[in-house]
């Protein structure tokens, strides 16, 4: 086991090499530079355009550049192109923005979920279930910010409530009470929307894992013995139907960036999904490529976990 | 003798076969049932959408009355300014018209075709390439290729993919190539098969020991034919949970990528673009945000309702009655 542990440790370590050599090719191989951000800027002479590319060592060969860049990561140098601010820090302040989203989002999801999905496996075909299930695909079905749109409309006119941003320009020196409902608020409705689809999506597994564990030959034994109905369930039946999202508690932590980037924008939210986005657009090419490295890392890291729980949990998984 | 094996064959259910038997099960499913048989018409639909609005000149969708902008449902065409070959279908305009006057009901028309061909043709792709790489990961796991084992060379590939956050991805790579529908597709479905790939792989990881399995290798059975006939039906309940989650996504994903300005690129039309075109206008012209808006529910909603009833006709382990 210790044995698999440092060797995965390893594997991966090599895994995020190659995941940095490939994020930094796909950005650099595809077409679009920043210097082409702003073609029509009569201010923009080709010898400034040179100055720049120099500035950014975006005229050296391929293999430089990433040795330039991954130099400056680890030395804390890395710069943006936009505004020469140093990256780590920028993604930090986001990223402390993003992180309260992301938490109650996740709490939300798993929370609802569970109970939800083996409720309506332990009564299929009742009203719960059949309600469950129109509405968890309802949620699914409908594109997030269409729904996103609805519900801003109909909170900021049934309660009258700012909803957009982080907090309420003009309230920084409103006692502390104010501030936080404030920004309770605003906190709101992007958590429930970033957490909407994650409770459809994991309470239909839930549900379908549960169904297929419930008639298997262990549970009728289990009840033949006589246990008691929520030992049969919840000792028997849920340890077994967990298997699948061992799995999947390692795939959420990429959501920290790539799910956001839709209500961040919506909601005006200055999270990480947002500033990735801002770099998409201005091809700000040191800040994309350091938040795909960052989250490779953080996905990197659930997906250790999420082996070692395999092997730990189902005996008949070796390695 | 003669009359005894008659009797066994009166006593025995009429013999079915596989298909008319999940058949039915499926229709017992009402919902499912229905969302099928809507499907199939929706299809129908995006074909002739797609005859009609290149063909006829009466739905084409691109044409433009400035003088007829913002008309709600249902409204008549009784414009004097603009050409009568211009009119609209039955001179109605059946759900309106946009802020350059395009008529919303042909450009819907032929944005069913579109939205649908970008859903199938990524979860196509993703899903073939899912199912190969999970089985052969967790099949041919053992075999060694040089110092590394089919198995890590497969799954360290799916979780290179994995790393990279994937709407992030697609929106990153979709920004920079040229914009096309076809990228779109392809991003799409070559950004999603990781999933299907690592439920494969871990269904055959269980299943690959199984007596079923012994028994095949036994009878000389040719090992593609192992995997695909005899340990893919056995492993793909979960994953046709995801297939029509996929497609439901890939629609999703391009309405998104389209709200963002990424997506299929005017003057094509698909109901991700035409809602996304249709929300800055949300408090004077609503019905161009409810008409796509709804039609994505409706439509997402049917795939996956219809998808659930297929996984629980096709799965042998939840059988009706027990």
């Amino acid at each position: 086991m210790t044995n698999f542990i440092i060797r995965s440790i390893g594997q991966r370590l090599v895994l995020l090499v190659f995941i940095s050599i490939i994020s930094h090719a796909i950005i650099h191989l595809a077409p679009g530079e920043p210097s082409l951000v702003d073609p029509a800027n009569p201010m923009m002479k080709a010898e400034d355009i040179a100055r720049i590319r120099a500035a950014f060592h975006l005229d050296d060969p391929i293999h430089l550049q990433y040795a330039y860049w991954i130099r400056d990561l680890v030395t804390g140098e890395l710069k943006s192109f936009k505004d020469s601010q140093p990256v780590l820090p920028k993604i930090w302040d986001r990223f402390l923005n993003s992180l309260p989203l992301f938490l109650i989002g996740t709490l939300i999801t798993w929370f609802l979920a569970f109970p939800m999905g083996i409720q309506s496996a332990l009564h299929r075909g009742s009203l719960f279930d059949r309600a469950g299930t129109f509405f968890s695909y309802a949620l699914i079905s409908i594109p997030g910010f269409f729904l996103s749109l609805i519900l801003i409309i109909l909170v900021v006119k049934t309660f009258d409530v700012p909803v957009i941003g982080m907090r309420t320009f003009g309230l920084e020196d409103s006692p502390l009470f104010f501030r936080s409902m404030d920004r309770l608020w605003h906190l709101t409705i992007p958590a429930i929307m970033s957490a909407v689809t994650g409770v459809a999506v994991l309470s239909r597994y839930v549900r379908s894992q549960m169904l297929e564990v419930i008639h298997q030959d262990y549970i009728r034994t289990a009840r033949a013995k006589g246990l008691p109905e929520d030992v049969v369930i919840y000792r028997h039946g849920l340890k077994n139907a967990l298997l699948p999202f061992i799995t999947m508690f390692g795939l959420t932590l990429p959501g920290l960036i790539g799910g956001s980037v839709i209500f961040e924008t919506i909601f005006a939210w200055p999270g990480m999904g947002r500033l990735g986005y801002e770099a998409i657009l201005g091809r700000d090419f040191p800040v994309i490529m350091t938040l795909n490295f960052i989250t490779a890392i953080l996905v990197l890291m659930g997906t250790l976990l999420s082996d070692i729980l395999y092997a730990v949990v189902d005996p008949r998984i070796k390695f | 003798m003669q009359e005894n094996a008659t009797i066994q064959a009166e006593a025995l259910p009429p013999a079915t076969s596989l298909l008319a038997e999940r058949w039915r099960v499926l229709k017992k499913n009402r919902m499912a049932y229905l969302s099928f048989w809507f499907l199939l018409f929706l299809f129908v639909l995006a074909i002739a959408g797609k005859a009609l609005t290149d063909w006829f000149v009466v739905f084409n969708p691109q044409t433009v009355r400035l003088s007829e902008t913002f008309l709600p449902p249902l409204s008549p065409f009784t414009s004097e300014i603009v050409p009568k070959e211009d009119a609209p279908v039955f001179g109605l305009y059946l759900l309106g018209t946009d802020e350059l006057g395009r008529d919303v009901f042909a450009r819907m028309l032929e944005g069913t075709f579109v939205s649908l061909m970008v859903g199938f043709v990524a979860v196509g792709i993703s899903f073939t390439v899912g199912i190969v790489m999970g089985g052969l990961a967790g099949f041919y796991g053992r075999m060694r290729l040089g110092f590394l084992t089919v198995d890590s060379l497969i799954m360290r590939l799916v979780d290179i993919m994995l790393c990279f956050p994937t709407f992030f991805l697609i929106l990153t790579v979709v920004a920079l190539l040229p914009p096309s529908i076809y990228n779109i597709m392809i991003v799409i479905g070559l950004t999603s098969w990781m999933g299907t790939a690592r439920f494969v792989r871990a269904e055959f990881l269980a299943l690959r020991d199984q007596d079923f399995v012994t028994a095949a290798r036994a009878q000389a059975i040719p090992e593609w034919r192992i995997i695909f006939i005899h340990m893919v039906p056995n492993a793909i309940a979960p994953v046709l949970v995801s297939a029509t989650i996929g497609v439901a996504t890939a629609i999703l994903i391009e309405s998104s990528l389209s709200f963002l300005g990424f997506g299929v690129q005017p003057p094509d039309a698909t109901w991700g673009n035409i809602l996304s075109d249709g929300k800055s206008f949300i408090f004077d012209a609503p019905w161009l945000t409810f008409i796509p808006g709804f039609t994505i529910l409706v439509v997402v909603l049917a795939f996956n309702l219809c998808g659930e009833g297929l996984r629980e006709a096709f799965n042998p382990k939840l059988k009706q009655g027990r």
